[in-house]
Formats: C-alpha cells, sequence, structure tokens
C-alpha cells in the first residue's frame, strides 16, 4: 500500500480526506496521480493540468526527495512510500 | 482591509467590480454614485483578471475568473451578489488532449447577444476562445480558431499569448472579433468556423515588417452597439478606428501625449465618445509627465481632451491595465478606472470631475460594472 497526502491549502481532498491511501497497483508517480484522478477528477484537476503536466508551483516528493530529482512522474514508487504533494515556495 | 459580508442588493444599485492580483472587491452605491460600500476581498489570493455581471434573462448572476499559480484557473459564478460562489468539482474550461494545450488563465468573459442569454464567451491564454451554450456550465473551444493556420506563429506579448477582447456583433450572429497579444485581430463572419486576420493599417512596431497580416500587439478593442461597425483600437504603440469591422484601421492619434496604452472604454451612449489612459511608452509604463490624465474624444479620434480635474498631476507614476476602465450604464455615465498601485478612480459625470473611490487595494487588472436587476 502506499499513500498520497494532498495539499491542503489547495482544498484538495478525495471524499473529504486529504490522504489518499491506494492498496496496490501502482508502479510509478504517475500511476498514482491517474488513481488520484479516477477517485477524484477535481483534486487531480488542482495539481495537474490538461496535459498531465504538474502545475508550475506544484512540488512532489517521494518520502522525502523531490521527484524533480529522481525521474519525475515515471519515479518508482515502492510499497509503503508516500506521495506527499506540496504548494511550492513562490510568489510575491 | 478586513473581509466584509456582501451588501444587501437593491435595484438600480451600481456595482463596480475590480479584479485584483489577490482578489476580487466590490464597491456598491446608490444611482447618485456618491457614496461606496465595500465588501471583499472574494477569492483572497487569486487573480482576478476577468468579471462579468450578466442579467439577460432576468438573472443577476456574476462570473469571476479566479487563478490561482498553484492550482490553476477556473470559472466561478454567483446568483446572491457574491455572497456565495460555486466552486466546480472540475474545472470547466479545458483544452482538448489532442490540441496539446493546457489553460493558463481566464482573460475575459463576454456575454453573448442579448436575445442568447445562455451564451457567454470567454478569451483565455493560450489565445484561445471558449463558447458555452448553457448559462456556463459546459464550455468548448471554438474550433476554427483553435486549429487556426497562423495559430502556430502565434507569438506571446509581456502578459502571455492572451485573447483579451472579444466583440460580439449585436445583430448579425455570424460575426465577431477578437483581439490576441500579439497575434492581433481575428474576425469570423461564419459563426466561428472561419477566422480572417483583421489588421490592415495596424503598426507592429516590435517586428521588422512593420505592416504584417498577423502578429500585431493590440491591447484592446471597443464599439458601440448602435455602430457596431466602427471600432477602436488601442494598440502597443498606435491608436485606431475602423468604419468597416476591421477590414481596415486608420490612426486616430491625434492630440495624445503617447499613443501607447492599454485601457480603452467606450462611452455606454454616445457612439463617438471614447476614453482612454496614455502611457508614456513600453520601457517606462507610467502616465507621461507623471500625470494622471484620462483622454477622452467626443467626435471618434479627431481629437482628444485631457480630463484631469480631481486626479494627480504631480509624482502619479501610473500604469492602467488593458481591462481596468469601465462605464455603467446611467445617465451621466460613470467611468472607472483602477491602477497596478491599487487605487480606484470614478466620476459620476463622464469624466469631467474625479474621485479616488480606494487606495491600497492590490493591483488592479479588471473594472467591470453592473446595474443591478434586483
Amino acid at each position: 500500500m502506499i499513500r498520497v497526502e494532498l495539499p491542503k491549502a489547495l482544498n484538495c481532498q478525495v471524499d473529504g480526506r486529504t490522504t489518499l491511501e491506494i492498496a496496490g497497483g501502482i508502479s510509478t508517480v504517475r500511476d498514482a496521480f491517474a488513481e488520484l484522478g479516477r477517485r477524484s477528477p477535481g483534486a487531480l484537476d488542482r495539481v495537474m493540468d490538461e496535459q498531465g503536466h504538474l502545475r508550475q508551483h506544484v512540488n512532489v516528493f517521494l518520502n522525502t526527495e523531490s521527484i524533480r530529482f529522481l525521474n519525475g512522474l515515471d519515479t518508482p514508487v515502492p510499497d509503503g512510500a508516500t506521495i506527499l504533494i506540496l504548494t511550492a515556495i513562490s510568489g510575491g | 482591509m478586513s473581509p466584509r459580508a456582501a451588501s444587501t442588493a437593491a435595484s438600480g444599485d451600481v456595482v463596480v467590480m475590480v479584479g485584483t492580483m489577490k482578489g476580487a472587491f466590490f464597491f456598491r452605491g446608490e444611482r447618485t454614485r456618491k457614496k461606496w460600500r465595500i465588501d471583499g476581498p472574494h477569492f483572497p489570493g487569486f487573480a482576478i483578471y476577468a468579471l462579468m455581471y450578466d442579467a439577460r434573462g432576468g438573472k443577476n448572476r456574476m462570473f469571476a475568473a479566479a487563478n490561482n499559480s498553484f492550482i490553476g484557473s477556473s470559472l466561478r459564478v454567483s446568483d446572491d451578489f457574491g455572497k456565495t460562489w460555486t466552486e466546480p468539482e472540475q474545472y470547466p474550461i479545458k483544452f482538448p488532449e489532442s490540441s496539446g494545450r493546457a489553460l493558463k488563465q481566464i482573460w475575459q468573459i463576454t456575454p453573448g447577444r442579448a436575445d442568447e442569454p445562455d451564451v457567454i464567451y470567454c478569451g483565455v491564454e493560450p489565445a484561445a476562445l471558449f463558447e458555452s451554450r448553457d448559462g456556463g456550465e459546459n464550455w468548448k473551444p471554438v474550433e476554427g480558431l483553435l486549429n487556426h493556420e497562423h495559430q502556430p506563429k502565434w507569438q506571446p506579448g509581456a502578459g502571455g499569448l492572451c485573447l483579451h477582447t472579444i466583440v460580439v456583433d449585436p445583430k448579425n450572429k455570424q460575426r465577431m472579433l477578437i483581439a490576441i497579444s500579439a497575434a492581433g485581430n481575428y474576425r469570423t463572419d461564419d459563426g466561428g468556423k472561419t477566422w480572417r486576420a483583421r489588421n490592415v493599417g495596424v503598426r507592429a512596431q516590435f517586428l521588422p515588417d512593420k505592416h504584417p497580416e498577423f502578429g500585431q500587439c493590440v491591447h484592446k478593442v471597443v464599439h458601440h452597439p448602435n455602430n457596431p461597425q466602427r471600432l477602436f483600437l488601442q494598440n502597443h504603440w498606435g491608436l485606431y478606428r475602423s468604419d468597416d469591422w476591421g477590414d481596415s484601421w486608420q490612426d486616430v492619434a491625434n492630440g495624445v501625449p503617447s499613443d501607447f496604452g492599454f485601457a480603452m472604454q467606450m462611452h455606454p451612449h454616445d457612439i463617438e465618445s471614447v476614453y482612454i489612459v496614455p502611457i508614456e511608452s513600453d520601457y517606462f509604463r507610467c502616465t507621461p509627465e507623471a500625470k494622471l490624465r484620462v483622454y477622452r474624444t467626443s467626435n471618434a479620434g479627431k481629437s482628444w481632451e485631457p480630463l484631469t480635474k480631481g486626479l494627480p498631476q504631480k509624482d502619479a507614476y501610473e500604469t492602467i491595465l488593458r481591462d481596468a476602465m469601465g462605464a455603467d450604464s446611467l445617465k451621466p455615465a460613470g467611468i472607472y478606472f483602477g491602477t497596478r498601485s491599487g487605487k480606484l478612480f470614478g466620476s459620476s459625470d463622464e469624466g469631467e470631475s474625479w474621485t479616488e473611490m480606494a487606495d491600497g487595494l492590490p493591483p488592479i487588472v479588471c473594472v467591470k460594472t453592473a446595474v443591478l436587476n434586483a
């Protein structure tokens, strides 16, 4: 099982919760986002655009490492991992 | 400024809807327009580039384009004057996957014709036109423009590649003109199936070819519904008029301190009168000579006169953006504009005199008005 922690600041929820637990069938971060979209298309809209790209100011971590420094959305996700979606430091 | 609840609406109330980089603020006044009550911010933290009040079909509906750099851009609706807003589960305006494009921002919300109360248009970035025929529930891109042969060569202006202006022909349902920065004007005469560039006479100062078929950086186009074929255009350098629905354009920068600028507003009742706020240059995007001056033509561009009573004429380094000017429909007409420095000015006598309605707002990007049906 893996966990996906959704950003509270973005009103991004699945069934009223900001934690998504996925029992199996997830190989990569991309798979996890696809499952997020199946469970809550609206939550996916808030972190990813209609072309499947992460929004500019959204950061994704696999456990404590940014997927930017791993293999992006194709980063493998081991069982028991947590995918953390956070808002970036940006704006003014 | 603390958030305040929406006020009770009354029939005939005037609402000046102000979109800023940090939310929307509504200024509500009676028909005298002497005192204003402010409510807001609506959507704190969201940039509100487009607002619209829709009274067609007996509605009292407000639309807001709420854009947030974290979660993207969505269209929000209120039927109770801003007390509550819809928050669509899924975003209503999206590009088809096959287009390879993704919505960055909604720049304009424009009603369809009076006898089509459920038709609404949105201009967006990257440049495209979306249409709803069910009051804003469902949206589709206008394919003829989405797949236009020029589209791959369109280049963004400083604000992005945005479709920011939608001019609907109130009489001919097949005709509409849109403007894109920096692609110029395009017009359809067949209900959106095909679009032709309509930029003859409009200069592109920043290109090697100063008069290309397309590529102009048009900042705003306005017209009066009683004389729809006559268009006025504020360009990225250049002030123009067309008397033939954009087939050709003539320079009408007669007596203005600069023909660079963004905002342009048609007088609601007089087909000869238009308001602008000249800006010094594209390098120094502030009011010329540090004087905040609205210019008005009352003869369709043959001459322009400064309107300064009540406006700062010293140390006023202000910028007024393309959608930051509006007019109400009362007589005499109210004219309003906002600045990037967060000041809102209003005139209840058609620009003869001005008062500062607010200072200290976030940067203002949009000023629209409504005279309520309630």
